[in-house]
C-alpha cells in the first residue's frame, strides 16, 4: 500500500471518534499492539533525541524497502510510533522522502499533544526521513 | 485562611482548560500571579518606564527609587543585614551561575572539591560541573536516605580538607524534602567551607532568614513567589561579595573606565552589568507585599493542610506510590501510578483540566538513582483547595481506566 493510502486510512479511522478520550483510547490500543523491537536494538544509538519519553527506532534496508521497528516506555508514544511505522515501514527510501506528514495534523494529534510529545513525534519523523536519506545514498553508491 | 477569598486575586484561576475549570498543581515550576503583580507591571510600563540610576530626569529618578525600594523589601523579606547584599539576577539559575563563575573562578583550584546533594536540580549541578571541568576540581554528591532525606552522617563524613563549597537546595523540587540548611551551614563553616543554599522552592512556603541560616549565598527566583518570570536574586554576605571579582562587564558595574583600567562599582552594582529588568523588579516587590500581607505563617499552615489531605488520599490508593516521604516535607507530592509512565498519566490528567508536572523535574541524576524515568508531581500553593485534590483523585481513577 502506498504511504498516502495508509495515511488517508488513518485519518478516516480517527474521524470516527468525536472526543479526545476515544482518540486516546485508540492510540493506547495501538500502543499496546505495537510489535516490540528486538531487545538487542534497544540501545543508546537507537534512542530518539527530543522525546521526553524514550523511543527506540530501528531500521533495516533490504536493498529496496526500509523496515522499521520501534518501542517506547510510554504507551501513548508507542501508539504514535505505531502510526508512523504503519505509514512508513515497507516503503522505498524515495517514497518516504517524498511523503507528506500532514495527516498527523488532520487527525488532531498535534493539537492534543503537549509540545514535548509533539516534538518527540516530529523527531521520530525526522529520524525516519534521515534513515531514508541514508539508505538511498547507500543504494546509489552500490553498497 | 479562606482559599476561596484568595483565589479571586488570581485571574488565571478562573479560566477553563479542556472545557473544565483549571486546577493548577504545577506551582513548583512556577506560581500564578495575583492581579496586584500584573497591575504593578502594567503601571510601571504605563507611567514610569525609564532607565535607572543614570538619568537626572524625573522618570528615571522615580524608577530608580522604586527599583531600590524593592531591594530593601527583599532584604527584609529574607532578613539580610544590608540591601546591598541583594544582587538582582534573572533568577535562581543565574544566581548560582554567578557564584560558580565569580566566586568559583577566584577560589577553586586543581583538586578542590565541591559538595552537592543527590536531590539537586540541574541548575545546582551543571554550573558546578562546568567549574570543576575548568579548574580540575571534583564534584562530590552527598547521598540520600530511602525516604528522600539527606544522609547527614554521610554529609559530615564528606566535608573534607579539600571541600571548598557546599551547594545544597533548601527544598527539593522533586521530593519535597526540606533540608536542615542551618545545620548544613554550621557544619560546613566549622571547617571553613563556603555555603550556597538554593532557595528556589523555599521562599514561597516558609519564612527564610539568611542570617539565621548563616549561609554565604542564598539564591532565589521571583516567579516561584508569585512574581514575574525573568527576575530573581542572590543574597551574598557582604564580606564574601566584596572579595569576589565582577561577573560580567559593562553598564552599572563600572565606576570609571579608561582604556587602560576600569574601576569597578561597589556592591550591589558590581554584579549588575547592563540595563536591569526594572519592570519585573517592581512586580517582584508587589508580590512580596502581597504574600507578606497574607502572612507566610498562614500560607505555610494551609499548604501543610493541603499536603496532609493529598498524602492521605494518595496513600489510600494501593496503586499509587509516593516518591519522597521525608518528615516535614514541603507542599508537593511526587508519585507514580502502578508503573504507568508519567507522560501517559499526565496526558490524561491534563485533559481533566489539571496541570501537574510529569517527567524528571530537571533532576535526572536523582531519577537515575531511584531507578525511575520520572514522576507525576502535584505541587500546591495557598490558593489550592481540597476540592481540587479530590478532582486529582478522580483524574487518577480515569488514568487507571485508560491504562490498566
Amino acid at each position: 500500500m502506498k504511504i498516502e493510502e495508509t495515511t488517508s486510512a488513518i485519518v478516516s479511522e480517527f474521524e470516527n471518534f468525536d472526543d479526545w478520550m476515544d482518540k486516546y483510547n485508540y492510540l493506547i490500543e495501538l500502543g499496546k499492539s505495537l510489535p516490540l523491537i528486538d531487545e538487542k536494538y534497544k540501545v543508546e544509538a537507537n534512542l530518539i533525541q527530543g522525546c521526553q519519553s524514550r523511543v527506540w527506532l530501528h531500521a533495516e534496508f533490504d536493498g529496496n524497502l526500509i523496515h522499521f521497528t520501534a518501542d517506547s516506555d510510554a504507551v501513548i508514544t508507542k501508539g504514535i510510533a505505531n502510526l508512523l511505522i504503519r505509514s512508513f515501514s515497507g516503503q522505498t527510501p524515495q517514497d518516504i522522502l517524498d511523503s507528506s506528514t500532514d495527516f498527523l495534523n488532520d487527525i488532531g494529534l498535534t493539537e492534543h499533544l503537549s509540545p514535548t510529545r509533539s516534538n518527540g513525534m516530529l523527531s521520530m519523523i525526522k529520524q525516519i526521513k534521515m534513515y531514508a536519506l541514508a539508505f538511498k545514498t547507500k543504494a546509489s553508491m552500490g553498497n | 485562611m479562606d482559599p476561596e477569598k484568595i483565589r479571586v486575586d488570581f485571574p488565571i484561576l478562573g479560566r477553563k482548560v479542556h472545557n473544565k475549570p483549571l486546577v493548577y498543581f504545577d506551582n513548583a515550576a512556577t506560581t500564578q500571579k495575583p492581579q496586584v503583580v500584573i497591575d504593578a507591571l502594567v503601571n510601571y510600563y504605563t507611567g514610569l518606564n525609564s532607565n535607572v540610576h543614570r538619568g537626572v530626569h524625573y522618570l528615571s529618578q522615580q524608577a530608580t527609587v522604586a527599583f531600590e525600594e524593592v531591594r530593601e523589601k527583599i532584604q527584609h523579606f529574607v532578613n539580610a543585614r544590608f540591601s546591598h547584599e541583594i544582587i538582582y539576577t534573572r533568577g535562581c539559575t543565574e544566581s548560582i551561575n554567578l557564584v560558580a563563575a565569580s566566586w568559583g573562578r577566584a577560589n577553586i583550584g586543581q583538586g578542590d572539591e565541591i559538595l552537592i546533594s543527590g536531590m539537586e536540580h540541574h541548575s545546582n549541578i551543571v554550573p558546578w560541573q562546568m567549574l570543576c571541568e575548568e579548574k580540575g576540581a571534583a564534584l562530590k554528591v552527598c547521598p540520600l536516605h530511602p525516604d528522600g532525606s539527606l544522609d547527614m552522617q554521610a554529609y559530615a563524613d564528606m566535608l573534607g580538607e579539600k571541600t571548598r563549597m557546599v551547594a545544597i537546595t533548601h527544598i527539593s523540587n522533586t521530593l519535597g524534602t526540606v533540608n536542615p540548611v542551618k545545620e548544613i551551614t554550621r557544619m560546613a563553616h566549622e571547617k571553613g567551607i563556603t555555603v550556597l543554599i538554593d532557595g528556589a522552592q523555599a521562599l514561597s512556603h516558609m519564612k527564610v532568614d539568611v542570617q539565621d541560616i548563616g549561609c554565604d549565598f542564598y539564591a532565589f527566583s521571583a516567579h516561584k513567589v508569585y512574581g514575574p518570570m525573568g527576575i530573581g536574586g542572590l543574597y551574598g554576605r557582604e564580606e564574601v561579595l566584596n572579595a569576589m571579582p565582577p561577573y560580567q562587564g559593562g553598564g552599572e558595574m563600572i565606576k570609571n573606565v579608561t582604556f587602560e583600567k576600569t574601576l569597578y562599582n561597589e556592591l550591589p552594582f558590581k554584579f549588575e552589568a547592563g540595563t536591569p529588568n526594572v519592570g519585573d523588579v517592581i512586580g517582584f516587590g508587589a508580590a512580596i507585599d502581597y504574600i507578606s500581607g497574607i502572612g507566610l505563617d498562614q500560607i505555610g499552615a494551609w499548604e501543610h493542610e493541603l499536603l496532609a489531605y493529598a498524602t492521605e488520599k494518595l496513600s489510600a490508593d494501593p496503586l499509587v506510590r509516593i516518591i519522597g516521604t521525608a518528615p516535614g516535607k514541603a507542599s508537593l507530592i511526587s508519585f507514580l501510578i502502578n508503573g504507568i509512565h508519567p507522560y501517559d498519566a499526565g496526558t490524561i490528567i491534563d485533559h481533566m483540566g489539571i496541570a501537574v508536572r510529569t517527567g524528571t523535574h530537571c533532576t535526572q541524576p536523582l531519577m537515575d538513582s531511584l531507578g525511575i524515568s520520572g514522576t507525576i508531581r502535584a505541587s500546591f500553593a495557598f490558593y489550592n483547595t481540597k476540592q481540587e485534590i479530590d478532582r486529582l483523585m478522580e483524574a487518577i481513577d480515569k488514568v487507571k481506566e485508560f491504562f490498566l
